[in-house]
């Protein structure tokens, strides 16, 4: 090996070395995890931000417990050996309390057992498949599940749009895509309609003619598509290529300034479930809203939000806890009862949050927020 | 008779086994549980890439789905071990389905690789890539339509098998056994074929047979890796088995040097280390200075490091030389 190699990895071990000397009990550490490099990196730099903001405003307030509050980040690629190799390194070397994240649910669920073996409570930020808490009493999310969401675009489509006749698009390749649809098209029949047509498309095509087609002609009220907003703008375009005048309807993967930008015309007058609303007037969206955009310079989107939400979540159970120790904040945790951006946060037997959902409708090339539709029991 | 070394080979491998095993004692704790993790990942990052060397490095063909392989193993032994925890929830005594389970993996495996080694022999080159290419992700994209495994949402509930003795074992296993096929007569053929198809099929190689046998016995101990890695996270999601994973592998060969199994094993564990320690070194810099460098940045370190080895070292770490304990030496007297 050439000597500067050599060196360099020297280095590197040292550095490491060094590290695993220092932190004291000067702090209290948490652990926060996002996909900030990787297929999904836009999710974890808007995650990461939501973290930092949250940590930066209880140390502006002094902290927590008394002490300064140290958030180690790390980066799980949005791949499931790396997310499990990241939970372990905060938990065996960082020797944190909690950790907030992660985004995508197969890396959460690489993550869960490790952090439900060692007893640290885990906060998923917007990790919404229901598979996640079921690892285990230690694990929690802040987002509301795929069930919930799919279940209420039905009730909205079939009570407030008086849809009788629905089309569900959406990508096989995507386990979020898929289980959306699948819970929209249950409770949609359970109300009484039909789904005339019901297509999946292949991850990462752009055409999508051949089941919007097929769609079409089967004379849907509304079509359900849950994809991702680059998916979705293509999809609506093709859909009004087509001749289809009715409105689209999708879940919090349209929340994207991307979406009318490509989407254009073809939006218009479109609707989709999601987290929160920035038009929301409640004082802690608003404050929340403005904190944010002077910090990053941008309209936060749901993934901030949540990771947000999510960091407030665990730092306000550590201080309800009155102590750092694992099964103390897991209680504390479960006894939540927090007033978050995306609502009232509570959980449930499964330690999922119980809350409302937001329904946008995309006017004039804007989100605009309307209604709130509430968790039924 | 040419000294084989299994012993000696052995005897370091216990060695340093032992010596892992007292490092990660918690009386100790000079290894704790996230050095394990690495070192596992390591581990089976050994079996992937020694096993992908044999097809690229050694056999002279190209295989950039060698991931693919991987997946069956790691679904194959994920049902079934799944489906005997359903039955019996008894994990502890359930260690050597576990092992049957890994090895069907890799025979699963095997067969694929017999299947993709057919048109192995009729493509060369980057014709042969690109085939290779769309069978990695012919398998992700019906690993992502077969419900009964989850679909995109992956295989769930895989236990917990693979410990560090385990992996350990299945990878000492994977080195000596490539190690004995690449010096035996056979492995001597498959040498032939990659230098010289043919010259090698004039003086009598079977070169269909040989590039076969490249392609079932790399994809076997894909298999395996595939396997134990699924049974060291409890998840085997179709996304972990693309074309990115398979690219990676692909890195750890060339870095470590084409043919060399040495290479291969310095490779795998040196670059998984080194992305990890990269974290640890900003993490550090971070306390040290009080300035937050965001961990996004390692990974512009770690491919600027690869630059640079392959700019000094083009034909990779090891080039095509092997440590002394993998070659079995000629007798001449």
């Amino acid at each position: 090996m050439k000597p500067f190699a050599l060196f360099a990895v020297l280095s590197l071990v040292l550095a490491g070395a060094f590290f695993s000397c220092g932190g004291g009990s000067k702090y209290v550490t948490v652990g926060a995890v996002g996909p900030v490099t990787g297929p999904a990196a836009t999710f974890g730099i808007s995650t990461k931000n939501g973290d930092t903001l949250a940590v930066d405003e209880w140390n502006a307030n002094g902290g927590v417990l008394g002490k300064q509050i140290k958030m180690v980040f790390a980066d799980d690629k949005g791949d499931p050996a790396e997310g499990a190799t990241v939970y372990t390194k905060l938990i065996q070397q960082n020797k944190v309390c909690a950790i907030v994240g992660t985004v995508m649910s197969n890396v959460s669920l690489a993550g869960a057992p490790i952090c439900q073996a060692a007893k640290i409570p885990m906060v998923a930020t917007a990790s919404t498949n229901p598979k996640v808490t079921e690892v285990g009493d230690y694990i929690f999310r802040a987002c509301f599940i795929d069930p919930f969401q799919g279940t209420v675009g039905a009730d909205f489509a079939y009570n407030n749009l008086k849809a009788r006749r629905a089309a569900c698009i959406y990508d096989l390749g995507n386990d979020y895509t898929k289980g959306l649809a699948e819970f929209f098209k249950a409770q949609f029949t359970k109300l009484g309609g039909k789904i005339v047509a019901d297509e999946g498309h292949d991850h990462g095509v752009t055409d999508f003619k051949a089941q919007l087609t097929r769609i079409v002609q089967a004379k849907p009220d509304i079509i359900y598509n849950p994809d991702y907003y680059n998916d979705v703008a293509l999809i609506a375009k093709q859909a009004r290529e087509l001749g289809f005048k009715g409105p689209l309807m999708g879940g919090d993967g349209w929340d994207s300034p991307d979406l009318v930008k490509i989407g254009g015309s073809a939006v218009e007058g479109c609707y989709f479930t999601n987290h929160y609303s920035k038009d929301d007037t409640r004082p802690v969206v608003q404050d929340f809203i403005k904190k944010y955009q002077a910090k990053f310079n941008e309209v936060p989107d749901a993934l901030a939000v949540l990771a947000y939400d999510a960091m407030n979540l665990t730092l306000n159970a550590i201080k309800t806890a009155g102590s750092t120790k694992g099964p103390a904040i897991r209680d504390a945790l479960a006894a939540s009862d927090f007033q978050a951006v995306t609502g009232e946060i509570k959980f449930d037997a499964n330690r999922n949050p119980i809350k409302s959902a937001v329904i946008i409708e995309i006017k004039n090339g804007q989100q605009q927020f309307v209604t709130t539709i509430a968790p039924t029991p | 008779m040419g000294k084989r070394k299994l012993p000696q080979m052995t005897l370091i491998a216990v060695l340093l086994y032992a010596l892992i095993k007292v490092l990660s004692l918690d009386s100790i704790g000079a290894l704790n549980g996230y050095f394990m993790i690495i070192i596992n990942r390591s581990l089976i990052f050994v079996i992937l890439t020694v096993s992908l060397n044999l097809i690229n490095g050694i056999t002279g063909q190209f295989s950039l789905g060698h991931m693919g392989f991987a997946a069956v193993g790691a679904y194959v032994s994920g049902t079934i071990t799944t489906l005997v925890l359903k039955l019996s929830p008894d994990v502890a005594s359930s260690y050597p389905i576990f092992i049957g389970a890994i090895i069907l993996g890799g025979i699963g495996a095997a067969i694929m690789g017999f299947v993709i080694g057919f048109p192995s022999l009729r493509l060369k080159g980057d014709y042969l890539a690109i085939m290779t290419l769309g069978f990695g992700e012919v398998i992700r994209i019906i690993l992502n339509n077969i419900n009964y495994v989850g679909g995109p949402r992956g295989l769930l509930g895989i236990p917990k098998f693979s410990t560090f003795t385990i992996i350990y074992a299945f990878t000492f296993f994977t080195i000596v056994l490539i190690r004995n096929l690449v010096q035996s007569s056979h492995g001597r053929a498959m040498l032939a074929v990659r230098e010289n198809e043919v010259a090698a099929e004039l003086v009598g190689v079977d070169t269909t047979r040989y590039k076969v046998l490249g392609f079932v016995v790399g994809a076997f101990f894909a298999g395996i890796g595939g396997g134990l890695l699924a049974h060291l996270l409890q998840i085997a999601t179709p996304t972990q088995y693309g074309f990115y994973a398979s690219a990676l592998l692909l890195v750890y060969v060339y870095a470590g040097g084409m043919g060399s199994i040495t290479g291969s094993i310095i490779a795998a564990f040196g670059l998984t280390f080194l992305s990890q320690f990269l974290q640890l070194g900003f993490d550090s810099l971070s306390n040290m200075t009080g300035i937050n460098f965001g961990s996004e940045w390692t990974m512009v370190i770690y491919a600027l490091l690869l630059i640079l080895i392959m700019l000094y070292k083009t034909e990779g770490l090891m080039g095509m030389k092997e440590a002394k304990l993998l070659v079995i030496e000629e007798g001449t007297k």
